[in-house]
């Protein structure tokens, strides 16, 4: 069990252009469950790394619980690791796997055998204990591999760096929701490492966006998803992403290029910069009243369509729910309390 | 009606079936035809039937005695080899390093052994071990060990075996080392998160990963040192007495120096069919349900 | 321009490896072949390319026999899920490779590159090395050499598997206008149903070896001709419960019934299956309610995912909005009969629910 603390973390790779992750100050709770998220090369697998201490950060501290173990070896902070790839002991049962840091730790015969079949029926994995792993599916190898983290009652995190990569969809929902239920029935930080958006915010708490190094967001998936703080956020979470249409504002109003007005929530002070309207395509609708626009084509995602609309110039997209008709001229309208203003790509907070 | 793939393909294996009949089928054949007859001289060939394979296989006769001695030799010579070779060929893999520029200087220097001419190997030994003016048989006897090859049989045997681990430890170091870099990072990654020590290490991973690898030279390493000839030729010529009459020297012995062809022929067939099911047998049992890791190891590979 | 595939089927050491399948592929659309991993997707993608012969049927291409034929004979292009590029070419070289094996002329050569290039959107890399892309860009490379030989058949086994989900969802956004664009015929494996409707096009989804439906892929979707194809197509997992019709109610569960459909099965049993989105925690008129218990809710942003138990079956629902029900809580499920898809005993779907259907 531990809590994580960052101070003034860096880290540049020797020889590399630039810092590979900006100085950042974070703090994760004990025993929550944190997703790392962005696109690839954006540090999140480099920051996992630094907490798992396969990598020593050029500039900053590590704290579990306040004790300094930047300069620890892996081996020494009792965190346990998913990898991307099953990693299971090929020549071995699925009990000696289990067994196998608990042996390594010198633990007696007796009290292993209860924490790894304790385990073992935590995971469902209790009828395969004496399989050998390597004939095993991937779900069931990953299984493992995570077992191998909880039998340690003194784990201080687990870490998962993309451990969905290889699996099925339909074994994915049952895995990640044995994970999410695992989470509540032993209270271990968990930290996990992704670049899918669905992944991150179902499994987690509180969502780490990354970009380019650096920490953009942090939230709940809610926040993440109403009130993204940056573009990229918006852009990133969701499916298709938000909606951002270049505008000039007028206290509560919002100008488009073609003219139109659109009426906001809230009042803006003037603002400098590049100024957009963020809005998601599941809080735009089409009707029969509202701004025109041209439907360019529809997508049928089976439980709701897509659709790609053309606002005076700037493309657009809308989400229907399932069997809703296209009106024949469509209008589009927006939830005027979901709409935001970002200038130069951050979000501005309104006034009242 | 499902058209036929294009058999021309066939055309171009042609050369190599020829090849292989003229330099191993009708070599083949002409041995098996000698080791049915027996032969006065002057090219004069009588029906033995099984004579010669009833005489060799039975170590009360003079032929089967002079065999069955050379073949346990063999067989402790082999033996010898993979016991100190596999081992030594393991650790060594383990210690070279991984990256950097040491990688291309240890592994050009662990293949300079590989690259020398047999023959070159035995003269090399047979003077380096030279009581009198090779550099090792002179400094051993110099520390006061009685050390001569050419007298003393155990002397002659360690000889021989330490030539062929010189030549040949480097082919399963480099096997070896191809087998380690080959398993991914994360297993290492894993194992240092599970708290596993170096002997564990080699025990979870790096030993089952190299099972394949290893398999291989073996397997080589049996057949080149059953069918070991030169080197040992070139320093002790299979002395002294008999001490190091390997199947191979014998062989020659027979065949050549006395001339006995349906005999050598005979030895020669046995020889071979022994080479044949000792590495059919080890092969099968050691790749046995292997194929699915096989599979799997694809897998990985393909992600 | 077409692709038939007529009774085609492979089968080795006696047992069937893909069950014989007749269909027809055409041009302009991407045929997606839909299925877990080990269904046989990739088995009739080395059928197609002629990398394996089929044991039986016959495999015709714009009306000609081409069963049997080795790829190089044919005009087969593919692309991995791995990136496969060669390293020490040049992006323009990479994708330029197939047309120099062929011989063309260099201005013809220079054309198509430029043009596959332009449509890819990888026309400002040309003269750098796949190594110093971005995976997004390599697979683009791969794929441009697979559309530059203006091939009868493009082959894709799982492209963008190995992308992050934002390079995804452009790629996937870009295909379709290349397939319409392009006069080959496009063949697409993946796992994920999500992207079988997205590229929109026909699907025929794969199970145990067998094809089990063709067709556009909304339709197959709504109207899945099995239980098999349910199962394939349905991301979250379909919810199913099975079910004894008697009396024109079918039973199932802890005495739950719902109505029967009028036609189209026989009394005994069957399976209901209901994909997570038709269900509903709050009430629906004409809604039946199940008692459940709720696991683990999992909250996306704007939408949850609720698993529950509803006796010893694990259901999972799509709710609107934020829910986060403790887990062991109490929970009611709204399950309207006419959302759900009924299946036969032998697996049949026996009516299409008319809330399900429409769209």
């Amino acid at each position: 069990m531990a809590r994580i603390a960052f101070d003034r973390l860096a880290h540049a790779y020797p020889g590399g252009a630039g810092h590979a992750l900006k100085p950042m100050d974070m703090v994760w709770e004990d025993a929550g469950a944190y997703a790392l998220l962005g696109p690839s090369g954006c540090g999140k697998t480099t920051l996992l790394n630094i907490v798992s201490g396969l990598i020593r950060p050029s500039a900053g501290r590590v704290l579990f619980n306040g004790a300094d173990v930047t300069a620890l070896p892996t081996e020494r902070r009792n965190v346990a690791q998913v990898f991307q790839f099953p990693v299971v002991y090929d020549t071995m049962t699925v009990r000696e796997n289990l067994a196998f840091p608990l042996r390594n730790r010198g633990m007696p015969a007796a009290p292993a055998r209860a924490r790894v079949e304790h385990v073992a029926g935590l995971l469902g994995l209790a009828r395969d204990l004496d399989r050998r792993a390597r004939n095993l599916g991937a779900d069931e190898k990953q299984k493992i591999s995570l077992g191998r983290g909880l039998v340690r009652d003194d784990v201080a995190a687990i870490l998962f760096d993309e451990p969905l990569t290889v699996i099925d969809p339909h074994l994915k929902w049952e895995l990640r929701s044995r994970l999410k239920e695992l989470h509540r029935q032993v209270p271990v930080t968990m930290i996990y490492v992704t670049h899918d958006q669905t992944e991150a915010l179902t499994f987690a708490d509180r969502v780490v966006v990354m970009s380019e190094g650096e920490v953009v967001q942090v939230g709940t998936p809610e926040a993440l998803f109403d009130r993204p703080a940056h573009r990229f956020v918006g852009h990133f979470i969701g499916s298709p992403g938000m909606n951002f249409l270049s505008c000039a504002l007028l206290g509560a109003e919002a100008i488009l290029p073609g003219g139109a007005r659109i009426a906001l929530p809230r009042a803006y002070p003037a603002l400098g910069g590049r100024l957009e309207l963020g809005i998601r395509p599941e809080f735009a609708s089409l009707g029969a009243e509202g701004l025109p626009v041209a439907v360019q084509r529809i997508e049928d995602l089976g439980r709701r369509r897509i659709a790609r609309l053309d606002l005076a110039g700037q493309p657009f997209a809308a989400s229907l729910p399932e069997g809703m008709p296209v009106p024949a001229e469509p209008r589009l309208r927006l939830d005027p309390a979901r709409l935001h203003v970002y200038a130069d790509g951050r979000l501005v907070e309104g006034e009242g | 009606m499902a058209k036929p793939r294009d058999d021309r393909a066939w055309g171009l294996v042609l050369p190599v079936l020829l090849l292989v009949a003229f330099s191993a089928l009708i070599p083949m054949m002409t041995v098996v035809n000698y080791s049915v007859q027996d032969s006065f001289g002057n090219n004069q060939f009588f029906w033995n039937g099984t004579g010669w394979f009833r005489e060799l296989l039975d170590p009360s006769t003079d032929l089967g005695g002079r065999f069955f001695d050379a073949l346990w030799r063999t067989l402790l010579f082999s033996g010898l080899c993979l016991l100190i070779e596999i081992p030594l060929g393991i650790a060594v893999s383990l210690t070279l390093p991984r990256r950097g520029w040491g990688v291309a200087a240890s592994l050009v220097l662990l293949a300079l052994p590989l690259l020398i001419p047999w023959n070159v190997v035995g003269t090399i030994w047979q003077v380096f071990a030279r009581r009198d003016i090779g550099l090792l048989g002179a400094a051993v006897n110099g520390l006061g060990i009685e050390y001569n090859y050419a007298q003393d049989p155990l002397a002659a045997w360690i000889t021989v075996v330490a030539m062929d681990v010189w030549h040949w430890t480097s082919l399963v170091v480099l096997l070896c080392y191809a087998g380690l870099r080959a398993i991914p990072d994360a297993y290492y990654q894993a194992a240092k998160v599970d708290g596993a020590g170096a002997w564990a290490v080699f025990r979870a991973i790096q030993l089952p990963k190299l099972q394949r690898v290893l398999t291989i030279a073996v397997l080589l390493r049996f057949m080149d040192s059953f069918m070991i000839y030169t080197e040992p030729f070139v320093v002790t010529g299979g002395g002294p007495g008999n001490a190091t009459t390997f199947l191979s020297i014998d062989l020659v012995k027979l065949a050549l120096g006395q001339f006995d062809l349906g005999k050598a022929a005979a030895m020669s067939i046995v020889y071979n069919l022994i080479i044949l099911t000792v590495c059919w047998v080890f092969f099968a049992t050691t790749t046995r349900g292997q194929s699915e890791a096989v599979q799997g190891a694809g897998q990985e590979a393909g992600r | 321009m077409s692709i038939l595939l007529d009774g085609l089927g492979l089968s080795a050491g006696g047992r069937p490896v893909l069950h014989p399948v007749s269909l027809e592929l055409p041009a302009g659309t991407p045929n997606v072949l839909l299925g877990p991993t080990g269904a046989g997707k990739t088995t009739l993608l080395r059928l197609l390319a002629g990398l394996d012969r089929p044991s039986e049927g016959r495999l015709l291409e714009a009306g000609r026999e081409v069963t049997g034929l080795p790829p190089r004979r044919r005009s087969v292009a593919m692309v991995y899920q791995q990136f496969i590029n060669y390293p020490s070419f040049t992006v323009f070289e990479n994708i330029a490779a197939p047309l120099r094996v062929a011989r063309l002329p260099k201005p013809e050569i220079e054309a198509r590159v430029q043009e596959a290039a332009r449509l890819l959107r990888l026309a400002p890399y040309l003269a750098r090395r796949p190594l110093e892309l971005s995976g997004g860009q390599q697979q683009r490379t791969a794929i441009a050499r697979a559309l530059v030989r203006r091939a009868a058949l493009v082959l894709m086994d799982e492209p963008l598997a190995n992308l992050d989900y934002k390079l995804r969802e452009e790629l996937r956004e870009e295909l379709p206008k290349l397939f319409a664009e392009s006069g080959s015929v496009f063949v697409y494996a993946t796992t994920e149903p999500a992207e079988a409707l997205l590229l929109g096009g026909r699907v025929a989804t794969l199970s145990e070896g067998r094809v089990t439906q063709c067709g556009p892929a909304g339709e197959v979707f709504r109207r899945p001709a099995d239980l098999a194809t349910a199962r394939v197509f349905s991301d979250p997992p379909l919810n199913e419960a099975p079910a004894r019709l008697a009396g024109g109610q079918l039973r199932f569960g802890a005495g739950a019934a719902i109505p029967a459909p009028e036609a189209g099965l026989a009394e005994g049993a069957c399976t209901i299956g209901i994909r997570a989105h038709q269900l509903s925690l709050d009430p629906l008129p004409g809604a039946v309610a199940l008692p459940a218990t709720v696991r683990v809710a999992e909250v996306t942003g704007s939408e949850s995912y609720v698993h529950l138990d509803v006796g010893d079956l694990a259901w999972v629902v799509l709710a609107p909005g934020i829910r986060r029900p403790e887990p062991g809580a109490a929970a009611t499920i709204w399950l309207d009969p006419r959302r759900c898809l009924v299946f036969g005993g032998d697996g049949r779907l026996a009516a299409v629910a008319p809330l399900a259907e429409a769209a």
